[in-house]
């Protein structure tokens, strides 16, 4: 037992020796694995490929970046993906901050499982069958939509960006709802009561008070919304009819022009680190 | 355009099947599968060894049940021979030579505008015609194509060949279309309602038409374009991009799309148009009077297949006049083994789909790899690689 | 906190809605399970149970939900070991370098996954010699630690040190702490981020599809597979409906579990 006494001794007192011990791990694992292949992707991102049997040739060269920041197509593909993906946030927390709000607020406290399970189930409906459920419904002429709409003299509007901004939101509305409920739970009811004492109608505690302390849960959803809708490619390839977004640019690509795919890949992720660092100070990232 | 850009000379090819052919014969001297031919081909016999082999095929070309249960030669090869076979279908050629790359696969049905960056890429092993008795049917205007045979040396057996056909929905499209113009034109009264074939490799078919309407371009082959007729067939395709509802590359998505009604004519495979059929008449498919671009299909073995005796037998198997009346029949293309024609459960198939004639196929322009060197032997101007097409078929898919 | 009518009446609109935007797609997935068109068009035509007969006939199907099952659950495991010891570094001591670290713990969640997908592809196949059963493992557990972590991580910043520290007085070793304190305290975070990874696990098809081998069909890769397929759709919404159906039960209890702490 001595030994062990002499082990549990030495990490008693060495901070840094237990954090080392926790740590190796999942740092090998994310830090080496993952980092690492990331890093490993966008090296290729300098290098040639032969034109003839596309393969990766490992010589230096600058083409690829020219060539995605001086083709127009890559700058328009790359603002209606961010668009597409910013209008897809607004409208996951337009619906998620009322609903989230009802179950946290309004609802009766047995009843919140129960909302919050019936929120989280389509999770586990396949990504794919819910899109193809949207492209069976969204279908010109044939489709489920079209049926409900008609007899106001509306059509569905087929298959393009707006039914991947639909399909998108409708994809990630639950993981929006999720951290907004999280953080609405969280408020305590005492400032809530606190605002209403002093007078402030429902209106203006929600606007004043109860919005700005769940912000960094909003902003943690977002992060979700942002970043999937950011790369997505398949519900673009499924409703997106010849619309295009930066997922599918990447995967057109990856296959006979890694390098070209890599620099392209590069745009999502600038974009989400710029947003990640911007939104660290609000705290939302403890939020997730 | 680019810094330093990138010269594909006749010569660096040369040079790669130069290298291709020495590895080989380097490779030959140690590896343990007995192979001591010149070219690095197995030297057999064909053993059997029992296997499993991952067959990579374009959809309706290795039939397992389970697109239809009644449609499957695949199951009875594996009765026959003990081999187990994992089919995985594809969408364009450009995803069969990443699939082929990423490895995995032993054995692949590749058009004309695969194979040759395959064999160049070092991902394939020469074939011994030797080893597949039924090699001797096939139509001697199929054997030893520049496609799948290099300096002399086979790289794979044919499997059929056909063209991309003008499919239209029978109810919606009257009279029945004789032109591309349906799917090319601005005012196409199918505005909205059309598709197209999600690969760079359709910028051919722009060429095509372009054949008839703009002979003054003087394209005489549609896989070898200089700048100026790149930029116009380039041309056309903008203009046809409104009229497109989706463009295709997965063929069961476009069955469903053409069922839903989303699509009423475009370019499609007459496997396509025969699914659509199955039950009753919807579609019609036709080969229009400006031509059309096509294909001539090769099985090839891997590199690095385990199961080589396993990837002889298939090879034989598919190109055995029965299995190959059955394929090319359910595809709807022409055969390539002659004694298939007799097999046909249709005895005109193969009249109809002119398996023994050369005339119907003097228009049909093969997928190939289009290569900075002029296709059509020109040597005043260099012609755009594939790799330029590809890049301008991203940034027109995506602008 | 005292509503007006019109904001009651106004959520419980929201609400309504919110769940019929939800719950109507899934609904048309059920009824079209027993669709007997199968091209889906709307208004469906004729009814039958004869795709539930042929689903559970498919050996194809069953394949593939055993090996997403499997895939799941290894994953998952990983995914809860590194999760909590990583989640136990992050949440409880202060050294150089957290925000650093911990910001990279959330990066296969913040970055597309078809940037994960191809980064993972390419190392797997120019370095691990090609894609197998294990880089499908290897790639979802790389994604399903973020999910544990954050749980965990979440768990162990509401619960304090107190607890532990008072053990460790009473003079039980840092291991028999673990034992009896700490670990009953984060269990249920442990559940909730485990039933979340398995779930993101089984329905991931992004980066299963540059990370699966040539023979190894995942659920999802065989629903992609066949979605368009006219003699298989069907059974694709057959599974759909089986899925939803199957995760009420885990789902609820996942939910009752996080709310206990109250």
């Amino acid at each position: 037992m001595s030994t062990m006494q002499s082990v549990h001794r030495y990490f008693h007192a060495h901070v840094r020796a237990r954090i080392a011990v926790l740590l190796s791990a999942p740092i090998a694992w994310l830090g080496v694995l993952y980092i690492g292949s990331l890093a490993a992707l966008f090296i290729t991102s300098i290098w040639k490929i032969d034109t003839f049997t596309s393969k990766v040739v490992r010589e230096f060269t600058l083409s690829n970046f020219i060539d995605v920041l001086t083709d127009k197509a890559y700058f328009n593909v790359t603002v209606r993906t961010v668009g597409v993906a910013v209008a897809v946030t607004i409208i996951c927390a337009a619906l998620a901050i009322p609903m989230a709000f009802f179950i946290a607020r309004v609802a009766k406290p047995q009843s919140r499982p129960v909302l919050i399970a019936l929120v989280i189930t389509p999770l586990w409906a396949s990504y794919l069958v819910k899109i193809y459920a949207w492209r069976t419904m969204m279908a010109p002429d044939s489709g489920f939509l079209n049926w409900l709409i008609s007899p106001l003299g509306l059509s569905s509007p087929g298959f393009g960006m707006v039914a991947v901004i639909i399909g998108l939101s409708y994809l990630w509305l639950p993981y929006m709802v999720l951290p907004i409920y999280a953080g609405m739970e969280k408020l305590p009811d005492s400032i809530i009561d606190a605002s209403a004492d002093l007078g402030a109608k429902p209106g203006r505690t929600f606007l004043k008070v109860i919005l700005p302390m769940t912000w960094p849960a909003i902003i943690a959803g977002s992060l979700f919304t942002f970043s999937l809708s950011l790369g997505d490619y398949i519900t673009v390839q499924i409703l997106g009819g010849t619309f295009q977004m930066l997922g599918n640019v990447v995967y057109q690509n990856f296959a006979l022009n890694l390098p070209f795919a890599a620099a392209v890949a590069l745009i999502p992720v600038i974009v989400m680190i710029i947003y990640l660092a911007s939104v660290r100070k609000t705290g939302a990232l403890d939020n997730l | 355009m680019r810094r330093g850009g990138i010269r594909v000379k006749i010569s660096r090819v040369k040079k790669s099947a130069i290298a291709i052919a020495a590895g080989a014969l380097l490779l030959s001297g140690c590896s343990s599968s007995g192979d001591d031919s010149a070219s690095g081909a197995y030297a057999g016999p064909v053993g059997d060894t029992p296997g499993t082999i991952n067959v990579l095929a374009w959809p309706g070309y290795a039939e397992d049940g389970s697109t239809d249960p009644a449609v499957d030669w695949v199951t009875p090869f594996e009765k026959a021979t003990g081999c187990e076979v994992n089919v995985k279908t594809y969408g364009t050629s450009d995803e069969a030579v990443q699939l082929m790359q990423s490895g995995g696969y032993d054995v692949v049905s590749a058009s004309g505008d695969a194979s040759l960056r395959l064999i160049f890429g070092g991902d394939l092993q020469p074939v011994n015609l030797d080893l597949i008795p039924n090699y001797a049917d096939v139509f001697d205007n199929l054997k030893d194509r520049p496609w799948n045979t290099i300096d002399g040396v086979n790289y794979g057996v044919p499997h059929g060949r056909g063209a991309n056909v003008l499919q239209y929905t029978l109810s919606k499209v009257k009279p029945a279309p004789d032109s591309w113009s349906v799917v090319w034109e601005a005012n196409s009264p199918l505005k909205g309602k059309i598709t197209a074939y999600d690969s760079a490799i359709y910028i051919a078919d722009a060429a095509v038409y372009l054949m008839s309407t703009k002979p003054e371009l003087g394209i005489t082959d549609p896989y070898a374009l200089d700048s100026k007729q790149f930029e116009a067939a380039m041309a056309l395709l903008k203009q046809q991009k409104p009229l497109v509802a989706e463009y295709w590359a997965d063929y069961t998505k476009y069955v469903a799309a053409v069922q839903a009604g989303s699509i009423v004519a475009g370019t499609s495979w007459q496997v396509i148009a025969n699914v659509l059929n199955g039950e009753k008449a919807t579609v019609g498919a036709v080969k229009p009077k400006e031509g059309a671009t096509g294909w001539s299909d090769t099985w090839m073995i891997s590199k690095n297949t385990e199961s080589i005796d396993c990837a002889y037998k298939w090879l034989d198997w598919i190109i055995s006049p029965a299995t190959n009346a059955q394929a090319a029949e359910y595809f709807g293309e022409a055969p390539a083994n002659a004694k298939a024609c007799a097999l046909t459960a249709s005895k005109t198939h193969c009249e109809s789909y002119h398996a023994e004639e050369t005339d119907y196929w003097s228009n049909v322009y093969y997928w190939k790899t289009p290569t900075e060197a002029c296709l059509d032997g020109r040597t005043d101007v260099k012609c755009v690689p594939y790799a330029e097409w590809v890049k301008a078929w991203s940034s027109f898919r995506n602008s | 906190m005292n509503l007006s009518r019109t904001a009651k009446i106004v959520l419980w609109g929201f609400m309504g809605f919110g769940l019929s935007f939800i719950y109507v797609p899934l609904m048309l997935v059920v009824i079209n399970s027993f669709n007997k068109n199968k091209s889906f068009n709307w208004p469906p035509t004729g009814f039958t149970t004869m795709w539930w007969t042929k689903a559970a006939a498919n050996s194809g199907v069953k394949d593939a939900i055993v090996l997403s099952l499997l895939t799941a659950t290894l994953a998952t495991i990983i995914a809860l070991i590194l999760g909590s010891l990583a989640a136990a570094a992050i949440a409880r001591y202060n050294f150089f370098g957290r925000d650093v670290i911990s910001l990279m713990f959330v990066l296969p969640i913040a970055l597309p996954g078809i940037v994960t997908g191809i980064a993972l592809n390419n190392v797997f196949t120019n370095f691990f010699g090609g894609l197998t059963f294990f880089t499908i493992i290897i790639g979802h557990a790389t994604f399903c630690v973020v999910v544990v972590f954050n749980n965990v991580a979440a768990r162990y910043r509401r619960m304090g040190s107190s607890f532990e520290e008072a053990s460790m007085d009473l003079g039980a070793s840092r291991l028999t702490t673990f034992r009896l304190v700490t670990f009953p305290m984060i269990r249920n975070a442990l559940v909730a981020g485990g039933l979340l990874s398995f779930g993101l696990s089984f329905d991931e098809i992004i980066v299963t599809t540059f990370t699966a081998g040539a023979g190894q069909t995942t659920l999802p890769i065989w629903i992609f597979q066949n979605l368009f397929r006219p003699n298989q759709a069907p059974i694709v919404n057959v599974v759909a409906a089986a899925l939803i159906i199957v995760s009420i039960v885990p789902i609820y209890l996942s939910q009752r579990l996080t709310q206990e702490r109250k």
